[in-house]
């Protein structure tokens, strides 16, 4: 059976066992998820899962992982076959996960998110024996985490190092990571996934590295399995491979590489023109639209989240603003978006004071796409057209006497819309609940986009989408600006960011921390100030500077 | 009749009188609070929140005092009492467990459902006395009166402040305790753990329930020891906001119960050193306080960082 971990875990002894995926397949309703797919992960080695969106790559390691029953195939595990029927299951028999979206409870201190995780806990725990345990855990371990830190006070840097310490600490011997390095900045993200790699080096674990981006397969994966559509299109060495031929089978062969999104280019500087393009004309680029000036914010623990932020975007150019999740980049849209208020300071959108109220939006043409639109920004029951009108829809056009809507009118303009933006939709009457992440995107982005655009506040605003999506907002976004909007972009895609923006603002704890030159900016000196190592200065002098 | 009893040498104790009867009352009055908070904390912290502790304090007083004048025997009264909320907790979550039930919802149904019962059943008790728990005279060393009356404790309080101890070293140094805390706090995380999120809760309130039970057979056999239709004054309502001001800890359960009774004795202590006028005034001082908590502590931009992240309040 199992080896259960005892508080202090013994060394590890022999190689990881094989993990073999036998031609599986689930089906849900008529959407076949997963078609006769293997996959083989030899010891010691990194595998790498490449796919798109709806690939097929989270349903796979679901059914390794016990939460879905594939319909068909086996599970190999060393030479027993295994059928994982739970997560706890599957990570008794040896095999974790580190999820995507993290597992670690926020009010509970590391220590105790570690210790819980433990299989046959005893009933008293006894704290003393398990701070040493942990500790001499950690000694062994290539970076060291704060035991006693409650976990929400962490960055999700720390966060996901903990999650992979986790996977050590309670001895998987098969590590599953779901694109672990989407919330770390470069240099953290190179730093986690070489120390996963030295770690597979050395024997002691297997790892599935779910990813989209080809750099970190090239770098850090041995092999790599191509899913497509629910089957398996692709596998072998990563040697054998260019990024192209990867980007080929994902894409199906349909792809040139022009068409591919920053994210999936193999490296920043063979982008092509037409990538690059961040609108740097000089005629283009007007004068000052907004003027944010020494904003600042709260959390929702009341913690200032926004230190005295000040920036200002110009119309016709898109400013990026760079930030790893947890550093005020939310705030500062829920200020801007008027879902939070702020604590201090000014925004001046046109020369006029703004304030995010339905009217003087409306006034100064000042336009939102907020992260996960479908939360922020739509009401999901009800249908395409009365969210693509919510923020028209009292305006005279389309009422009668003032008050009365006229269901033709905004119906008309919806279709006009779903037309223009191919938004897939059953009917313009479907809740939009409904529709695809993509397809919300496009509709909020056509609500907010139509009209006359002086301001544009972008966030997130390809979170979760596939390539062809991506490209799609990306030239919307352009052709904003390129009508004269000033845009404000947040992303904590740094590729997305570098893609679009004419300036690249990074923004660390709630501050503007540094401006990257117009002409080759480099990510790596970018990735160190989101990390907060750019500014040579101690936590508190900051304060007391505040 | 007790503070009849104090006002006759209260003149004699000058300015101690007023203090030493509101610790009186507050040992007296605290109790219900106790009992119904520690409850609710435990409940609250597996991500529910149970509404219906108000129906099932007057159940457990209901209950308590039927079986004291049965039997005899006021302690398996208290038992009774405990037993009659565990019911009713387990019932809440049980319903909370089907499909799109707001637990807030079947809380208030449940509050109205236990009061109704209550009182339903309770008519022939309105009348007849039953054996009510005896004190601990920690007193008894003193000649003066009123010394003696603050100091009369009840058994069944001491096991409250045992319990409310033993109830924060359960959330902290036992599995069950985290488990509870997991549930609460992110219920995808206590399954990823391979929990059963919704027996955890059903545990927790179903034990929840038992507390707020005995905290009823607290009013019918402790202070005021009767059991009329009128017993309760919205204890178990008032818990809710003792939880919150208590910040889901146990022990500060105990504290912020001790300055509810306080102020739920004031009326009373005013009237035993001849203050009299106002004391429908004084009465209301309870939940005059908790306004000011509620407004104190709440913020329309800020949520508490120790609130369990499950609840429906907070989400």
């Amino acid at each position: 059976m199992s080896a259960v971990p005892s508080p202090v875990a013994p060394p590890r002894r022999g190689s990881p066992p094989l993990l073999e995926a036998d031609r599986l397949s689930k089906r849900f309703g008529n959407f076949l998820a997963l078609d006769d797919v293997s996959l083989r992960v030899e010891p010691g080695r990194v595998h790498a899962l490449l796919g798109e969106n709806g690939a097929g790559k989270s349903t796979l390691v679901k059914c390794i992982m016990g939460y879905l029953t594939p319909d068909a195939g086996r599970i190999r595990l060393g030479d027993r076959e295994v059928l994982p029927k739970s997560p706890r299951h599957a990570q008794s028999l040896g095999i974790g996960m580190v999820y995507q979206h993290f597992t670690l409870v926020p009010n509970m201190t590391v220590r105790e998110n570690l210790v819980l995780s433990r299989p046959r806990l005893p009933f008293v725990v006894d704290w003393a024996t398990e701070r040493a345990a942990l500790a001499s855990f950690l000694a062994r371990m290539p970076f060291q985490v704060d035991l006693e830190a409650p976990v929400r006070s962490l960055s999700a840097g720390e966060k996901q190092k903990i999650e992979i310490l986790k996977q050590l600490y309670l001895e998987s011997r098969v590590v599953i990571l779901d694109e672990p390095t989407s919330v770390l900045t470069p240099a953290e993200a190179d730093h986690v996934l070489s120390m996963l790699h030295q770690m597979a080096r050395a024997g002691e674990i297997s790892v599935v590295l779910i990813t989209h981006k080809f750099r970190e397969v090239t770098q850090f994966a041995d092999e790599v399995t191509v899913l497509r559509r629910g089957r398996k299109v692709g596998h072998g060495g990563v040697g054998d491979l260019t990024p192209s031929a990867m980007a080929d089978m994902m894409m199906g062969g349909a792809s040139k590489s022009s068409s591919l999104p920053p994210s999936a280019r193999s490296s920043e500087h063979e982008a092509p023109a037409d990538e690059r393009d961040r609108g740097t004309d000089e005629g283009a680029i007007g004068h000052a639209r907004v003027l944010i000036d020494d904003l600042h914010a709260e959390d929702d623990l009341g913690v200032p989240a926004l230190r005295g932020v000040t920036l200002e975007v110009r119309s016709g150019e898109i400013v990026g603003v760079a930030a790893i999740a947890g550093n005020g980049q939310e705030e500062l849209v829920e200020v801007l978006a008027g879902q939070r208020m702020k604590t201090a300071g000014t925004v001046t959108v046109s020369g006029a004071e703004y304030e995010p109220k339905r009217a003087i939006m409306r006034a100064l043409n000042v336009r939102c796409l907020p992260e996960e639109p479908l939360r922020n920004a739509c009401v999901p029951t009800m249908s395409v057209a009365d969210n693509m009108a919510l923020r028209v829809f009292d305006e005279p056009r389309y009422t009668a006497m003032g008050w009365l809507l006229s269901r033709k009118k905004i119906a008309q303009t919806a279709t006009t819309l779903v037309g223009e933006y191919g938004i897939r939709a059953p009917s313009i009457h479907t809740p939009i609940g409904r529709l695809s992440g993509g397809n919300v995107q496009r509709a909020v982005l056509a609500r907010e986009l139509e009209g006359k655009v002086d301001v544009l506040i972008a966030a997130n605003p390809c979170m979760g989408l596939d390539f062809a999506a991506v490209a799609e907002i990306h030239a919307r976004i352009r052709a904003a600006r390129d009508r004269g909007a000033a845009v404000l972009l947040v992303s904590a895609d740094l590729d997305e960011i570098l893609a679009l923006a004419t300036r690249i603002l990074v923004m660390s704890e709630g501050r503007i921390v540094y401006e990257a030159p117009l002409e080759g900016a480099e990510p790596a000196v970018i990735g160190k100030y989101m990390a907060g190592h750019g500014a040579h200065v101690a936590p508190d002098e900051r304060h007391a500077s505040s | 009749m007790l503070e009849g009893r104090m006002s006759d040498t209260a003149a004699g104790l000058g300015i101690w009188a007023l203090p030493l009867a509101l610790i009186g009352g507050a040992l007296r009055v605290s109790g219900p609070y106790l009992f119904v908070s520690l409850g609710e904390c435990l409940t609250e912290k597996s991500g529910r929140i149970n509404l219906g502790q108000e129906g099932t304090l007057i159940l457990g007083a209901m209950t308590a005092y039927g079986v004291s004048y049965l039997s005899g025997s006021p302690w398996l009264g208290v038992l009774a009492a405990g037993c009659a909320g565990l019911v009713l907790g387990a019932l809440h979550a049980w319903l909370c467990s089907l499909p799109r039930v707001n637990d807030v919802a079947v809380g208030i149904a449940l509050m109205l459902f236990g009061v109704g019962i209550a009182f339903f059943l309770g008519k022939p008790l309105i009348q007849p006395p039953a054996p009510r728990l005896s004190p601990i005279e920690l007193g008894a060393w003193s000649s003066i009166a009123p010394v003696r009356a603050a100091l009369e404790i009840h058994g069944l309080l001491l096991l409250g402040v045992v319990a409310a101890f033993v109830m924060r070293f359960v959330f902290r140094r036992t599995r069950w305790g985290l488990v509870l805390r997991v549930a609460g706090e992110d219920a995808d995380a206590a399954r990823a753990l391979g929990y059963d999120v919704d027996r955890v809760r059903l545990v927790a309130t179903a034990i929840g329930g038992f507390f707020a039970g005995v905290g009823g057979s607290f009013l019918s056999l402790v202070y005021p020891g009767s059991w009329s239709e009128g017993l309760s004054s919205g204890q178990g309502l008032m818990a809710v906001a003792l939880v919150i001001f208590a910040r889901w800890d146990p022990v500060k359960c105990l504290w912020t119960s001790l300055l509810f009774g306080g102020a739920g004795a004031l009326g009373p202590a005013l009237q035993s050193i001849g203050i009299l006028g106002g004391y429908n005034l004084y009465a209301t001082a309870p939940y005059v306080l908790t306004f000011v908590i509620m407004i104190a502590t709440s913020s329309a931009r800020r949520t508490f960082a120790d609130q369990p992240a499950e609840l429906t309040v907070a989400r």
